[in-house]
């Protein structure tokens, strides 16, 4: 049962950014944290790739003079990590268009809140 | 020569194209719109050439950069992809001829950055139905959508907060959809779909797949508008501007439904998928579900474009209906229905798009029968559309209706068949209350005098009539083509 | 940025550390092919690099480093890069985007797609350098401070 909790630590912390990102989504009533929300939610994701790419003792993915290439369980998994770059843009780019987004819903509205965008739109 | 390259020719028209309108529009602006209907206009050339090479020789697999798979990327061509493409790009083509005049009118001097966005939309919509590769494939996908929260934003006063609320149900179901990649790399090492579909069988017991399987179907259900993941939809397609409805309805939600059917059913395979609990038939009730939900809230709308809204959702719900089915005829059925669906949806909304043009609003209790004269090749055009969506015959929609009615019958599941028909005859109530709004004389109405407006014809420029046109004839050619069209589909079933 | 006198102190060290910035992005992007770095941190840190400017000194003192027009041209130069080394690649007889089969003469294949990597991650830095900076750009449209 411990080791049910400590030996999967990594999964622990995915899956508690992942309730706090869902959280901020659901829950708050102004758009800005809504989208703070998102990024952390979005940032759970990357969390979780670049935690399975780890191996015990193993140095990060440059060639190094001393560790023949072959030896591969001296190198991490370059995957996820090529992977992830990746979605780190792509969360960047989410985030420019969600706020000129929300520009155009202040200029529009003049306010940011959910509840009272609702009223207005009704 | 150039077929091996077709593929890869496809997709890097748009990017081209993309290029290109940004170049020529901020030194021209009347450019962007004839450069946009020239780029799509290539790209369903090209689909048309491959799908002709297909049909001679098999399907195409093209590495990027010459690795091979399990190293590379690659974009597969077969017999799924090759008709979703033509589909797509046709529909796409003809929406970009209609934009002009309605795009002239409603966004004004926003029309380069509209063009290229739709280019980069269908660039994005094309490399999801090509590419062979899971995290391409969420790529594709977020191109895509992106690119169409922005086109949704150019429109009316409440369209940047649907386009906000699109985005952020949108993307958060595009992180769970990458989180179901990250389970099932864990579990086989690789993200290629044809050399993963093979690891898969030995994999089943496994709870992190059938969890990964389950998360891939709910993010891309977000895309697809399945019943409980559909609330972005109504608000985006109504506040939306004519042109961006015309061309992100018919398309967006089809190709998320086919990238339901490679996970479920290339990917996973109908064995697979129900090994743990019976998931495809769970789909299925909430597509049943979201038939008649939609159905009945596309009754009670006086807009137009609502109404048309609501009743993407209902039809959605018919497409992923005969994905959960998994025989040969509903399968023939289901993407019958998505080219019958995306040419009906795309007549619509342009003819909602006339309406308003023409009008100024597409409020439905406003309709009278002065609209008999003033606008009868719009008129006959939805009459053609709205047959169609109903299902009768000889038109498209009643084959597409008949074979899935065929798959139902196959499993036994007398529940969607009864659905089926009830669905139907809702479709009927709220498009044959527009018809009788337009061609038949209110009874109760005033007599009124021979006024001083005369009503004579005054129906839409060529530019605006012939797509309509055009997507309303090819309802008749579907069904009088149907036969060879389900050939087709009958024989690309994967088992 | 809202008040009317901008803080010589702020604009002082910004213009200071601009320049520096500036190079170590390049550095990134350079030496992206076989260490850690590449086209899209690169890009990330000249787009720092030009908007610590925009940000202190307002809009006068931020046109003499990059006009606000350039950005569109820039990004487009940017992809066209990418895609013309593709597409080379694809007309001399490979695959889009097989760097070992692009006509420059006098190199073996390995060296070939060392180079061609490091050609795209060019066009990926200056993309995203532009595209950063016209994000920016594009919310303090309304804005009028000087």
């Amino acid at each position: 049962m411990v080791d049910f909790i400590t030996g999967h630590y990594a999964y622990w912390f995915t899956l508690s950014l992942l309730c706090v990102g869902l959280y901020g989504i659901i829950f708050k009533r102004n758009l800005v944290k809504k989208v703070i929300g998102l990024a952390i939610f979005q940032a759970s994701v990357v969390l979780f790739f670049v935690s399975i790419a780890s191996k015990w003792d193993a140095t990060v993915t440059v060639i190094d003079k001393n560790i023949p290439v072959e030896q591969v369980e001296s190198y991490l998994n370059p995957l996820p990590h090529t992977l992830m770059l990746t979605a780190i843009v792509v969360g960047v780019a989410t985030l420019g268009v969600a706020f000129t987004l929300l520009i155009a819903i202040y200029n529009r509205y003049g306010t940011l809140d959910e509840q009272e965008l609702l009223e207005k739109i009704q | 020569m150039i077929e091996t390259h077709l593929p890869a020719i496809i997709a890097l028209t748009f990017v081209l194209f993309a290029l290109l309108i940004p170049l020529f529009g901020l030194w021209k602006e009347q450019l962007c719109q004839p450069l946009a209907v020239l780029g799509s206009g290539l790209a369903t050339t090209f689909s048309l050439l491959a799908f002709i090479t297909y049909l001679q020789t098999g399907s195409i697999r093209y590495f990027f950069g010459g690795w091979e798979p399990p190293i590379g990327i690659e974009f597969v061509y077969d017999g799924l992809s090759g008709f979703i493409l033509i589909v797509i790009n046709s529909v796409a083509f003809l929406a970009l001829i209609y934009a002009k005049k309605p795009g002239r009118m409603e966004f004004q001097g926003k029309e380069l950055a509209y063009y290229a966005l739709a280019m980069l939309m269908m660039l994005g919509f094309n490399g999801m139905v090509l590419t062979g590769d899971l995290f391409n494939l969420y790529v594709f996908l977020e191109i895509s959508s992106l690119s169409s929260y922005a086109l949704i934003s150019i429109g009316n006063k409440p369209a940047p907060f649907a386009a906000f609320r699109y985005l952020i149900v949108g993307t958060a179901g595009g992180t769970l959809y990458l989180l179901g990649v990250g389970f099932l790399y864990t579990n086989t090492g690789t993200l290629n779909i044809i050399d993963m579909s093979a690891m898969l069988p030995m994999l089943v017991d496994n709870s992190s797949v059938v969890t990964a399987l389950i998360l891939m179907v709910v993010g891309i259900g977000v895309k697809a508008a399945i019943f409980p993941l559909h609330g972005w939809l109504p608000d985006s397609y109504t506040y939306a501007s004519t042109p961006s409805s015309t061309l992100i309805a018919p398309i967006g939600t089809k190709v998320a439904a086919y990238i339901l059917f490679r996970i479920m059913l290339y990917l996973f395979g109908i064995d697979l998928t129900d090994a743990v609990f019976p998931l495809s038939y769970i789909v299925g009730v909430f597509a049943c579900i979201g038939i008649i939900y939609g159905s009945v809230m596309a009754i009670a709308q006086t807009e137009m474009k609502r109404m048309l809204a609501y009743s993407s959702v209902s039809q959605i719900g018919y497409i992923i209906m005969g994905l959960s089915l998994a025989n040969p005829f509903g399968f023939a059925g289901a993407l019958l229905h998505v080219l019958n669906h995306a040419v009906m949806k795309a007549c619509l909304f342009m003819i909602t798009g006339n309406l308003r043009y023409k009008e100024g609003h597409s409020n439905i209790s406003l309709f009278n029968d002065s609209y008999r004269i003033k606008y009868p090749w719009t008129m006959a055009s939805f009459s053609v559309a709205a047959i169609s969506m109903v299902g009768l015959p000889p038109l498209a929609g009643f084959f597409s209706k008949w074979y899935l009615v065929l798959g139902t019958i196959d499993n036994s599941n007398w529940i969607f068949l009864a659905v089926i028909i009830v669905s139907s005859l809702l479709n009927a109530v709220y498009f044959f209350r527009i018809l009788e709004k337009v061609y038949m004389k209110n009874p109760d109405a005033e007599q009124q005098p021979d006024t001083a407006v005369e009503i004579k014809y005054d129906d839409v420029s060529p530019s605006m009539m012939s797509p309509m046109a055009i997507l309303a004839v090819g309802l008749f050619v579907i069904g009088f083509a149907n036969a060879a069209i389900v050939g087709f589909l009958l024989g690309i079933f994967p088992m | 940025m809202r008040s009317k006198h901008h803080s010589p102190i702020v604009l002082l060290g910004a213009r200071l550390l601009s320049p520096y910035i500036m190079v170590f992005g390049w550095y990134v992007i350079f030496h992206g092919h076989y260490s850690p770095g590449g086209g899209f941190q690169g890009g990330a840190l000249l787009a720092a690099s030009i908007l610590l400017i925009r940000v202190s000194g307002g809009r006068i003192i931020s046109r003499m480093q990059l006009q606000e027009y350039l950005n569109t041209p820039l990004a487009i130069i940017g992809v066209f890069i990418y895609f013309l080394t593709g597409i080379t690649a694809m007309l001399a007889g490979g695959y889009f985007l097989d760097y070992g089969q692009l006509p420059i003469p006098g190199m073996e294949p390995y060296w070939l797609r060392y180079t061609g990597i490091l050609i795209i991650e060019v066009g990926i830095g200056l993309t995203v350098m532009a595209i950063l900076v016209m994000i920016y750009d594009n919310m303090v449209k309304g804005e009028d401070y000087g």
